[in-house]
């Protein structure tokens, strides 16, 4: 291993813009994915939250290549992950999708949907070999094994998602990106699905980038924490210390929709109601993106964007004034 | 409903509380059946029962194979072909034109008097003295031969083309759809008058092949097709792929590291399949109808080779006297292109419901 650092996944600002077409000839640039960086040890889980539309499922992709990325560095274990050898990191690196329902081919069988990473990288001898290793992902993520010839629209969606995480475990791969895996998911199911990830993760010992919009799921599951906000980390740091002491206005405004059982904490905890809209991609405000709805924005916010700078301990903040 | 009201506790009428006495724990069995689903049932299986309700499709299809049991048996139990003269014990009858149907020429007759006998002309004869039933049963065979081929051929172009367009995307999308833009606004038969035209000077067939018996005329209708009306197919299948390709189980298949083509193959064709079978049935009788109007205009098959088309227009010239010979080929197309029509719908309907505009 050429790993230096230690670190499993390392992203170094990536970019992703989208060519929009505006009119007739025009083309816009959506900055989707404006510089985000980060970095995630093996068996880590990263919690990326963020507000619909902030560019979440997009760095998601991007990592695994499903996107081109404009611009930025993708590193696995070391190495640069480029166009050109991803193929060899498609067995490393793997994903579960938002959407239980569109992820899954509706014109295939369980078994070949789990399958299919099995026949794509030759991961097997015989088609005893295959079935049971099949069987072995199905057990291994609750599914009945019986259910192994059925078709993916019978089944409800926390089993659905249960067969695409099956899906992604079947490469063995040491990174898995989980792009709000439980949003589409009744909420007495979600608890069941979160914590079948972190059992699969004591067990297989593989890493997160765990994405939702929900700051309380991120922080049960993840042991580091970083916010978006139009297309970039705005605070980044251990999910303790974002969640009980967040620096940046907009992790502040994140959390006070987070009702607090506890009456003391929630006396001292600073609250900041958010107003206007979040600006279009598109159009992004000069400076630092959030300056249109943060209270403390001054002229300098409009001026300059400010980067992400250390407050102790890895905790990382991109705002002039907090 | 009075019995249901009897069955129900009694209590307030607008008191919201549920008596929890009523409730029992679910046990872990009942917890299980939760995840019992209904019946396993196919995409295939289920499109066949609707389509199998659908009294007008089932009717198309009896009668589409009717006509198939009719052309393929027929040709074995009639004695007559579609291009002799008839003859009677070995010695062409030339008094046997236009014969109305189930009667007998002059010379027939006399050979039944003397204890002969002759299969009778179901549908008459013509003015060339040859067996009008038997010339309908190898028009209706080339017809639909015609209607499979030129379909196949359709099939087979637009499929390959539109999933590589929409698969593709971006640039190479646009500039393949500006093409089938160009051809889509070709007009059709002009170019299937022209090309037949500069076909018959250019091309020779060895003769007793089936293309020189059906003529350089049918042969460009063959390449007409196989050029121009692919692009209708085209277009369909790549709007399906465009919107089969925003699926996320085709980048979970890019992200486990499938290859173009069998995402394309395994992903994306199964799912829009349908909408090709329905479209390729939908193709058949507006091939036949084609086919049918260009024999008419005088642009098809090559004598004797009859097609539904040819028969009708050489039946215009004794309308007056024979009004009949018209009336079966006639039939027959009508026949052949509702059948396919309806066909066409109900696998529509029973496949594909969202298709229905
Ligand atoms: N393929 C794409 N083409 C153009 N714009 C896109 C594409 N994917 C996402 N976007 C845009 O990028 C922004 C971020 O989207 P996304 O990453 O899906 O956000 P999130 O997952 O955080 O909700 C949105 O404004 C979205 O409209
Ligand atoms: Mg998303």
């Amino acid at each position: 291993m050429s790993n230096d650092n230690g670190y499993l996944v390392e992203v170094k600002d990536l970019k992703e813009h989208f060519p929009v077409r505006t009119g007739f000839f025009e083309k816009t640039m959506l900055k989707a994915v404006d510089g985000v960086s980060f970095q995630i040890k093996p068996g880590e889980t990263l919690g990326l939250v963020g507000e619909s539309g902030c560019g979440k499922t997009t760095v998601g992709r991007t990592l695994l290549h499903l996107y081109k990325p404009t611009g930025g560095q993708i590193l696995f274990e070391g190495e640069e992950v480029t166009e050109n050898n991803i193929n060899e990191y498609r067995k490393k690196m793997q994903m579960v999708f938002q959407d239980p329902y569109s992820s899954l081919n509706p014109r295939m069988i369980v078994e070949d949907i789990i399958g299919e990473p099995l026949d794509v990288h030759k991961l097997y001898s015989s088609k005893g070999e295959r079935r049971e290793k099949i069987l072995g992902l199905m057990e291994t993520v609750g599914l009945n094994a019986e259910h192994a010839t059925r078709y993916a629209h019978e089944f409800s969606g926390g089993q659905r998602q249960r067969i695409g995480i099956a899906r992604a475990l079947a490469v063995n791969p040491k990174f898995i990106v989980c792009d709000e895996p439980v949003s589409a998911l009744d909420v007495s199911i979600q608890a069941q699905v979160i914590n079948m990830f972190e059992d699969l993760q004591k067990k297989l010992g593989m890493a997160y980038l765990f994405i939702a919009h929900d700051l309380l799921i991120v922080k049960h599951i993840s042991d580091r924490i970083a916010v978006m906000y139009l297309g970039r980390i705005v605070e980044i740091g251990d999910a303790d210390e974002v969640y009980h002491s967040p620096k940046h206005p907009y992790t502040v405004s994140l959390l006070s929709a987070v009702p607090i059982p506890d009456p003391k904490t929630a006396k001292e905890r600073q609250r900041i109601i958010l107003s206007g809209d979040v600006p279009s991609p598109m159009n992004l405000p000069s400076g630092c993106a959030f300056r249109t709805r943060c209270p403390y924005a001054t002229e300098k916010c409009a001026a300059e964007c400010p980067s992400l700078t250390d407050r102790g301990d890895g905790h990382m903040v991109a705002c002039w004034n907090k | 409903m009075s019995v249901e009201e009897n069955k129900m506790p009694k209590r307030s009428p607008f008191s919201a509380q549920i008596d929890l006495a009523k409730f029992e724990l679910a046990t872990e069995e009942e917890k299980r059946q939760q995840d019992v689903m209904s019946e396993s049932t196919t995409f295939l299986k289920d499109g066949m029962r609707r389509l199998r309700k659908n009294p007008l499709a089932m009717g198309s299809i009896v009668v589409l194979v009717l006509i198939l049991l009719l052309i393929i048996i027929a040709p074995r139990v009639v004695p007559y072909t579609y291009s002799g003269i008839i003859t009677v014990d070995g010695v062409r009858d030339k008094s046997a034109k236009n014969l109305a149907p189930f009667t007998y020429s002059k010379l027939e007759q006399k050979y039944i008097d003397e204890g002969g006998e002759v299969f009778p002309h179901i549908l008459g004869t013509d003015e060339m003295c040859r067996d009008y039933f038997m010339r309908v049963i190898y028009g209706t065979r080339v017809s639909l031969f015609v209607g499979l081929f030129a379909s196949v051929l359709v099939l087979i172009i637009g499929v390959l083309y539109g999933s590589i367009s929409g698969y593709a995307g971006g640039r190479v999308d646009m500039f393949m759809m500006r093409v089938v833009d160009i051809i889509y606004s070709l007009p059709d038969l002009l170019m299937v008058i022209l090309l037949s035209v500069v076909l018959s000077q250019v091309i020779t067939f060895q003769p007793g092949s089936l293309m020189a018996k059906l003529g350089s005329n049918m042969v460009s209708l063959f390449i007409v097709f196989g050029l121009l009306y692919w692009v209708g197919m085209a277009r369909l299948v790549r709007g399906q792929i465009l919107s089969i390709k925003e699926n996320e189980y085709v980048l979970a298949a890019q992200s486990i590291g499938a290859k173009s083509g069998r995402i394309i193959k395994r992903h994306i064709l199964p799912n829009c399949i349908s909408v090709i079978i329905i479209s390729t049935a939908l193709q058949i009788p507006s091939a036949i109808f084609t086919e049918s109007f260009l024999s008419f205009v005088g642009l098809g098959v090559q004598a004797p080779m009859p097609s539904l088309g040819s028969l009708a227009n050489s039946a215009r010239d004794g309308l007056q006297s024979y009004p009949y010979k018209l009336v079966f080929p006639a039939v027959m197309i009508c026949l052949i292109v509702l059948a396919f029509n309806l066909l066409g719908d109900g696998l529509r309907d029973a496949f594909d419901p969202k298709l229905k505009d």
